[in-house]
């Protein structure tokens, strides 16, 4: 009965050449499962650019406006609020925001005031630590969290604080500057928060 | 491996049987001609998209597809679908949703023009086919049309100035309709007016199920890839069962 | 390498209660008889269909809405706007018509080989009750898309219950929640579609493999292998006739596997609405209260069942009979192990009145099948031209469900009196390939 030969080798092969094939199949039957986790068609499209008038934004006022789900904070910065920005410098974890925060923003806002235009701010208000929205702190006086506030954003969730640049200070939990979105000026009033400027990359 | 063939053999005999049995049954209703529609017919689906563009999108809306999704599908720009094809102002993400007011529609058919994202799937593309092809003048109907696929159709024939208008031939002492004749030419011949309604089926038959593009186009390599792996297994099982005796 | 997973295993070994004897039990020491035919594929490919049904499942609800508002976009939005969400929708849609298919050839093979009968009636029973879960999880499953062919398969259904005498219509009421199908009766569908009846359907499941794995299969002789010859070249004190279930059921299961897989393939690609028989052409209208499809009928894995409603007349002011045949219909398929008191189990040493009786059950079943799917209805008038159609139809119909009742009334009388003639049945089992 057991007195024929089994020819191992073969056995061998064939069950790791069947193993791999299958593997392969059940590998490439799982892509379309991850894959549908990606942002659907309607998600991409409530994720289109999103065109935003400013004439009616006073200055030191903030709007905020909705772009891929994500609030996207629009201020009108003062020029005493900018003027206070570069004597933030020595408290903030990246001020030139080209170390920890080089990815934070387009090419074309790493500059100083994070801008396109000096008193135009338009950024993704997310705290950079956890998620939450910080919240707007526009008024230059002493705060509990801060006696010598210059103005900027703070975190409900867990006290961390940008400056007007959404830039964020020494000794909070939050690692980054906050992120600036690519946007345009369509026109001197009108901007386009989701597409880079021509020309810009 | 002739064992395995006098198996798969009868086997895929049953399978096909039953397809095609299957399909043969569910042809029912008034007799149709074939449509000739298909949705691997990039230029026929281009035509057919124009078409609806230019005749059907005033009433009736696709919600469920998207302008984007249709350039991707049809091989067409972002510029030639915004500039030609979409002229409701909706941006290119949006689904394609007419612009008549729902009030006004009652008001002037008696009923909403219905939403045609799964006319083809609902109805079939030989009915929307034969359908287009069967508006002829009816002085009784209150819009002036009627339709011997759908009889007291409530729409009116937009189609009328690339057809032409048909006239119904009684048969003799009933209501019935025996055929159609056109009494009217329009901009086409009855050969192209075929061939534009054909465009249309096809175009709505896609609308109905956009992934059926992709459906074929995976479909053959998985099939190959199974053919591959179930005559692998069937080796090795072979190779196995050889101790049993 | 090896020695790390060896060493991983027997670490987990010591702490379970016996993965590994568990293993062995049911895979390298179960002793299936050697020789399975064709019909012994659907026990393994019901298990993997019902793999497929969860895990395309669990991934439509990450995007269904469970709404009367709702649900019919949402399926849309799966069919165009997830990505891969048609090849997932199709996938269970298709199996869901596959596993009857699977089932049906399941448990015709069960019937044909005698595996109910003594020592696996509970085996047979715990597969019934599988059946009847599966039902009701497949015509719950058929509402969610919320197409005018569910919102009305829905309340034709649930109507049944209200045939019930004097608390049918509160029943009725109390499985809608409402007084049509409705946003509600769609959510406890729901609920039960996606978590309750899976969980049921499941343990039956084990329940139903460890039954028969207590007992030992069946095989197409109908032969006995633990009441043979012990020793093979595996153990000398197992079945003479049986082999390990792996590594060589599993390796045949797995052609069965790729083969059924080369099928299911086709269609999910090629013909996913299978010309209106898988997904019905009247489904893509969204559910419309006001306006009962004109070829409303079940899907076709209930065709069978609800010819038989359809062909029972009310009688004394009741259409509770027609249901009641229904369920009667389901109920002796249950009670099949005590109509058949023969003692040879495969048909291939039975009498040839069993023969006779089993063909005209099949055939009792698709002519009704035929009656529910409107295929009489469409045929008669084709062959026998302007005939009375509803007389033909229920003449036919009538005769199909006598014959349907009439098998296992016959196959009572037919082995309780003694008429059976039977072939001896051989000691050992036979291999024919």
């Amino acid at each position: 009965m057991a007195n024929e030969v089994v020819d191992h080798g073969r056995r061998r092969f064939l069950t790791t050449a069947t193993a791999v094939v299958g593997g392969l199949g059940i590998v490439s039957a799982a892509v379309p499962f991850i894959k549908s986790w990606e942002p659907s068609a309607r998600a991409k499209a409530a994720g289109a650019p999103v065109t935003q008038s400013l004439s009616k934004i006073e200055p030191g006022q903030q709007l905020i406006v909705g772009w891929r789900s994500l609030p996207v904070f629009i201020v009108n910065r003062t020029p005493t609020q900018l003027a206070a920005l570069p004597g933030q410098n020595g408290r903030l974890v990246d001020p030139k925001s080209d170390g920890s925060s080089a990815e934070q923003q387009p090419k074309y806002a790493q500059n100083e005031t994070r801008s396109i235009k000096p008193e135009w701010l338009v950024m993704v208000g997310i705290c950079t630590h956890l998620g939450c929205v910080p919240g707007y702190v526009g008024e230059m006086k002493p705060e509990p969290f801060d006696p010598n506030w210059q103005g900027g954003y703070y975190c409900p969730c867990h006290h961390s604080r940008y400056d007007m640049a959404g830039r964020v200070y020494q000794g909070v939990p939050a690692p980054k500057n906050m992120q600036i979105p690519p946007y345009n000026f369509i026109d001197d009033t009108t901007i386009q928060i989701g597409v880079d400027p021509k020309g810009a990359a | 491996m002739t064992k395995l063939m006098k198996r798969i053999i009868p086997s895929i005999g049953l399978v096909v049987g039953l397809l095609v049995g299957s399909m043969q049954v569910q042809a029912e209703g008034p007799e149709l001609a074939s449509s000739g529609a298909s949705v691997r017919d990039q230029a026929s689906l281009q035509r057919g998209a124009r078409l609806f563009f230019d005749y059907c999108v005033g009433c009736h809306s696709l919600k469920y597809v998207r302008y984007s999704r249709i350039s991707e599908d049809l091989g067409l720009s972002e510029q030639d679908v915004m500039q030609n094809l979409n002229f409701t102002g909706a941006r290119f993400d949006d689904p394609i949703v007419s612009h008549m007011p729902a009030e006004s529609a009652t008001k002037w058919f008696g009923k909403d023009p219905p939403d045609l994202s799964l006319e083809v799937s609902a109805k079939g593309d030989d009915w929307v086919y034969n359908y287009l092809n069967s508006f002829y003048l009816d002085p009784s109907s209150p819009i002036g049309w009627n339709n011997t696929v759908l009889p007291n159709a409530a729409m009116p024939f937009p189609l009328a100035e690339l057809q032409g208008e048909q006239t119904a031939v009684m048969k003799p002492g009933s209501d019935e309709v025996e055929k159609l004749t056109l009494s009217h030419p329009g901009k086409m011949t009855p050969a192209q007016y075929q061939q534009a309604t054909r465009d249309l089926t096809s175009f709505l038959e896609y609308a109905s199920e956009p992934a059926a593009l992709q459906r074929h186009q995976y479909g053959i390599w998985v099939l190959l890839f199974l053919v591959m792996f179930t005559l692998l297994a069937y080796v090795l099982k072979k190779e196995y069962w050889k101790d049993v005796h | 390498m090896a020695n790390v997973f060896t060493r991983i295993g027997d670490w987990v070994n010591e702490r379970t209660p016996g993965l590994m004897p568990m293993y062995r039990a049911h895979m390298t020491e179960y002793y299936a008889p050697k020789n399975f035919n064709l019909w012994y594929y659907f026990g393994s490919l019901a298990i993997l269909v019902l793999v497929n049904q969860i895990v395309t499942g669990i991934f439509l609800t990450m995007n269904y809405n469970p709404s009367a508002a709702g649900a019919f976009d949402s399926v849309q939005y799966i069919m165009r706007d997830v990505e891969w969400g048609w090849l997932i929708r199709y996938m269970h849609s298709t199996g869901a018509s596959l596993f009857f298919v699977v089932v049906f050839l399941h448990m015709f093979r069960g019937i044909m080989y005698g595996s109910y009968k003594k020592p696996r009636e509970l085996v047979w029973l715990l597969g019934m009750l599988i059946f009847l879960v599966l039902m009701a999880e497949a015509f719950m499953g058929y509402v969610l898309p919320w197409g005018n062919m569910s919102f009305w398969g829905a309340k034709v259904i649930i109507s049944l219950f209200g045939t019930i005498p004097f608390i049918g219509q509160t029943l009725v009421e109390w499985i809608m929640g409402d007084f049509l199908p409705a946003d509600a009766t769609l959510n406890r569908f729901f609920a039960l579609h996606v978590i309750a009846l899976p969980i049921v359907l499941l343990l039956l499941v084990v329940l139903h493999i460890a039954a028969l794995h207590e007992v030992g299969s069946n095989n197409p002789d109908g032969v006995e292998i633990k009441k043979g010859p012990k020793g093979n070249r595996w153990d000398a004190t197992k079945p003479s006739d049986g082999i390990p279930f792996h590594p060589y059921y599993t390796l045949k299961d797995l052609v069965g596997v790729g083969f059924f897989l080369l099928i299911a393939a086709f269609i999910i690609f090629f013909a996913p609405t299978f010309g209106g028989w898988f997904l019905e052409h009247d489904n893509s209208i969204m559910a419309n209260n006001l306006v009962t499809p004109a070829e409303i009928k079940p899907v076709w894995y209930f065709t069978p069942f609800y010819a038989i409603v359809r062909m029972i007349p009310s009688f004394l002011g009741s259409a509770v009979w027609g249901v009641l045949a229904m369920f009667g219909a389901i109920a002796v398929l249950f009670l099949l192990p005590w109509f058949d008191r023969g003692k040879v189990k495969s048909i291939r040493y039975r009498g040839t009145g069993y023969k006779v009786g089993l063909a005209v059950f099949v055939l009792a079943f698709f002519g009704l099948g035929a009656v529910g799917a409107g295929i009489t209805a469409e045929v008669i008038p084709e062959w026998f031209g302007n005939v009375d159609l509803t007389t033909w139809e229920n003449l036919f119909g009538r005769v199909m469900t006598i014959l349907y009742f009439g098998f296992f009334a016959f196959l009572w009388a037919y082995t309780h009196f003694g008429w059976e003639k039977t072939k001896p049945v051989p000691d050992r089992v036979t291999m024919h390939d």
